[in-house]
């Protein structure tokens, strides 16, 4: 199973990632996760690859190999999508974060998305914003989405699990109610 | 032993603590930069770990211990080798007594970096031996070995990650037991004391002892030859080592072929028998390795060495890529042609709508962008130069500050605009240093100025933390590696010291800071404006900037001018549905961190802060 997600610098895609790793690790299954640290998290394209199971050699998922892209805004999701396999699943959240290079139409990605793939899962922010108060918790409500598809090999409960073991007791708790969104609005 | 998720510099920093370091220094530097936060982390009391001020002093705080007989270990990205190379370069001629494994980083592609440096061909320079591992897993096992063999030889050793390794993250069956040594102290002797004679002597030592190295490593266990020559007998083989190892076995997997594979975790000393061995059974060998062309150059040499007709397909013959880092993608096609198999490729898909470029930027509210904007509006229309330094502040090159007309290396900012100064008498030349980089390497630079009598305006930005890096302390916080409290050294005090009284500003007050250069400007000789505010990764955000709807005009000058990525103009729908609304500047209140300067620019005060 190769997942990968794909924001912007400052999302919290290492975060997610681990968790799905977390969620591998307790399951005693073989992972391998890569991420991008450096300049290019400063508001820049970043990605992570989660490999789970025994094979994968190379930490980052080749092209056309990934079962699973969970975009974390529209524009990052469509540059990424040559990684997905044919017939993977699209988790995307709707709401653009405008590069400082100029606005672009977050309508114009998410529609394409639809055209090339049947199965787009849409994530609204503005959801998370809702019911969080912040936008933060954004990375959280994907990885519920994710799992609310029921193709992603772990349940909501093992997410939680994995989010107990991995972040402040606060934290985990303050990211709950994102992460059962998807579930909600089912 | 526990399965845990370690990433690679985690791998390296559990496993060097399992093999018994005992001290831990190192300057943070992506992607070298979490080996020693996780040693700070998950430390024993006894083990102690420091940010050192530089890569030099990190080098030769960690030689001191390993002269006691401690296990020592330090960190850097490739650069920091180049500061670190002066005492590393003598150091390899007198050797340690405790195991001393130097950890440089090297960044492929390069990701985080100003170079592409292979740190195997410094290890062939400084006569040093070196280990390259190929996955987080092999990482942590070796990095135990590297320590035994810098024991076994008494020299230190170097240690080389890459980015892919050092940030890449495996499930790690890892140990929490502890070597426990007793070192032997310090034994006064004249051998620590380097003299042409001894150098001699050692350079000699060194030249008979390296070849017994290579000899050694042809049986380390991490250095294999595997796989199958093809069926349809002709022989070829592979030759490669790093994470292009992994990419190789992956590439393999897809082309559904096999192939004889040497695997080199050693680059130097060469393991010259193990890959003569190799050498036998091949007539056409493919090496796959990122940066220079190590184990390709080893391979000739060998044959000529050996007078073994095998042809050697790389860097040197265009079969391979000769910067930039590899991929399984780079790997699979250049395996496909060469093993003669059939690549499959996928189809192409709807071509997408034109994407976004999104290159990194300053944070929403860094104190940075206020700063350079100060200095802008301050100089608009007057010749002025920019001399920029290594830092997010780097980032200030990028439209539309365009605020670094030159960036070299650590320091270097202070020092190029001494030169540009007597370049160009008739321009105001700048230099803009971060606070972790004057300690760094910027200090000695203003002194030099000083003492020169050149004509500069030096801004620190000093924002209280190592920022690109993650957030690292320097002698400026407060606060160790180790959570130790200890007073500040005070820049403003320094720099007074040095002759100059700086003008310390808060950046985010627009005003202040801009009288603040303009009056710096119209004196001559060194000048100094200290811009203090800290990163928003430290400090908390003080609220939102809003927009009011009817004063805005959408004249876009502070999209315009500031680059702030928590400002657009209509957050980019105009197009769908609300053509016929009047457009306004949206501000994202996921970014914004109410540092008011947007507020302080509007033309039509259109926009106002919100705390919270």
């Amino acid at each position: 199973m190769n997942i990968l997600l794909a924001g912007v610098g400052g999302q919290g895609t290492v975060l997610a990632s681990k968790l799905l790793a977390q969620c591998a690790l307790d399951k005693g299954e073989a992972v391998h996760t890569a991420e991008t640290i450096g300049m290019a998290q400063r508001g820049g394209s970043v990605v992570s690859h989660v490999r789970i199971g025994a094979g994968a050699f190379s930490p980052l998922i080749p092209k056309a190999a990934a079962d699973m892209l969970i975009g974390f805004e529209p524009s990052e999701a469509v540059r990424c999508l040559p990684y997905l396999k044919p017939n993977g699943i699209v988790i995307v959240s709707t709401r653009g974060i405008m590069p400082t290079t100029g606005a672009y139409n977050p309508a114009d990605m998410l529609s394409y998305l639809k055209t090339v793939t049947d199965s787009a899962v849409f994530v609204d922010a503005e959801d998370v914003y809702r019911v969080c108060g912040s936008y933060r918790p954004l990375n959280i409500a994907l990885l519920g989405a994710a799992a609310a598809t029921g193709k992603l090999g772990f349940t909501v409960s093992d997410l939680e699990r994995a989010m107990r073991a991995q972040m402040s007791a606060k934290n985990a708790e303050a990211n709950l109610p994102a992460l059962a969104l998807a579930e909600a609005l089912k | 032993m526990s399965i845990r998720l370690l990433m690679g510099n985690g791998a390296i920093a559990e496993g060097a603590l399992a093999a018994g370091v005992t001290v831990a220094t190192g300057y943070p530097g992506t992607p070298s930069t979490e080996i020693l936060e996780t040693i700070a982390k998950i430390r024993d009391k006894n083990v102690y770990v420091e940010w050192s001020v530089n890569e030099k002093a990190a080098l030769e705080v960690a030689a001191g211990a390993s002269y006691a007989g401690h296990r020592t270990l330090v960190t850097m990205k490739q650069v920091g080798l180049n500061v670190a190379s002066d005492p590393l370069m003598s150091l390899a001629y007198i050797g340690v007594k405790g195991g001393m494994v130097v950890v440089v980083a090297d960044d492929p592609g390069p990701i985080s970096s100003q170079t592409e440096q292979d740190t195997r061909t410094f290890a062939r320079y400084s006569k040093l031996p070196i280990f390259d591992p190929a996955s987080p897993e092999e990482a942590y096992a070796m990095i135990r070995d590297a320590f035994d063999y810098s024991e076994k030889y008494s020299t230190p050793v170097l240690f080389r990650p890459t980015t892919r390794l050092s940030h890449a993250n495996a499930a790690i069956d890892a140990t929490d037991e502890r070597d426990v040594r007793q070192p032997e102290g310090f034994v006064k002797d004249p051998k620590w004391v380097i003299f042409p004679r001894l150098s001699y002597a050692a350079h000699k030592a060194i030249e008979e002892r390296n070849p017994a190295i290579g000899e050694d490593f042809s049986s380390y266990r991490f250095n294999t030859i595997e796989g199958n020559t093809s069926a349809n007998g002709t022989r070829l083989g592979i030759a490669t080592g790093g994470v292009s190892y992994a990419y190789t076995r992956e590439a393999l997997q897809i082309l559904g072929a096999d192939c004889r594979i040497l695997k080199i975790a050693t680059p130097y000393p060469f393991p010259e028998t193990l890959a003569a061995r190799f050498l036998n059974e091949v007539d056409t060998v493919l090496v796959l390795e990122e940066l220079d062309p190590v184990i390709e150059r080893e391979l000739i040499y060998l044959c000529g060495k050996l007078d073994k007709s095998v042809k050697i397909l790389g860097k040197g013959t265009r079969h391979t890529i000769t910067s930039g880092e590899n991929s399984v993608e780079t790997v699979t096609e250049q395996l496909a042609s060469f093993l003669n198999c059939q690549l499959s490729t996928v189809n192409c898909q709807l071509s997408p709508p034109s994407l976004p470029i999104r290159p990194p930027v300053l944070c929403a509210g860094c104190p940075h962008r206020a700063s350079f904007y100060a200095v802008k509006k301050a100089m608009h229309g007057k010749k002025a130069i920019f001399s920029g330094d290594i830092g997010c502040y780097t980032l200030g090159n990028a439209q539309p500050l365009d605020m670094v007309d030159t960036c070299l290396c650590m320091g270097a900012g202070i020092t190029l605009a001494q030169g540009l100064s007597r370049a160009e008498p008739d321009a105001t030349v700048f230099a803009f240093v971060g606070d972790s980089t004057f300690f760094a390497s910027g200090m000695t630079g203003v002194v030099n100025a000083v003492y020169n009598k050149h004509d500069m305006v030096l801004v620190v930005l000093d924002n209280r933390i190592t920022a690109m890096t993650g957030g690292q302390t320097h002698p400026g916080i407060g606060k160790t590696l180790m959570n130790e409290p200890v007073p500040p050294l005070n820049i403003p005090a320094i720099l007074t010291a040095f002759g100059i009284t700086p003008r310390v500003v808060n950046p985010l007050d627009h005003k202040a800071a801009v009288a603040a250069v303009n009056e710096a400007a119209a004196e001559s000789g060194v000048r100094a404006i200290v811009f203090e505010y800290p990163c928003v990764n430290v400090a908390k955000p003080t609220g939102c900037a809003s927009v009011d709807a009817d004063k805005c005009i959408a004249c876009g000058k502070c999209v315009r001018e500031l680059g702030c990525p928590a400002l657009s103009i209509d957050n980019g729908q105009l197009t769908i549905d609300n053509q016929d609304e009047k457009r306004r500047v949206t501000i994202d209140k996921s970014l914004c961190t109410g540092c008011g300067l947007c507020a302080q620019m509007c033309p039509t005060g259109a926009i106002a802060e919100v705390s919270e």
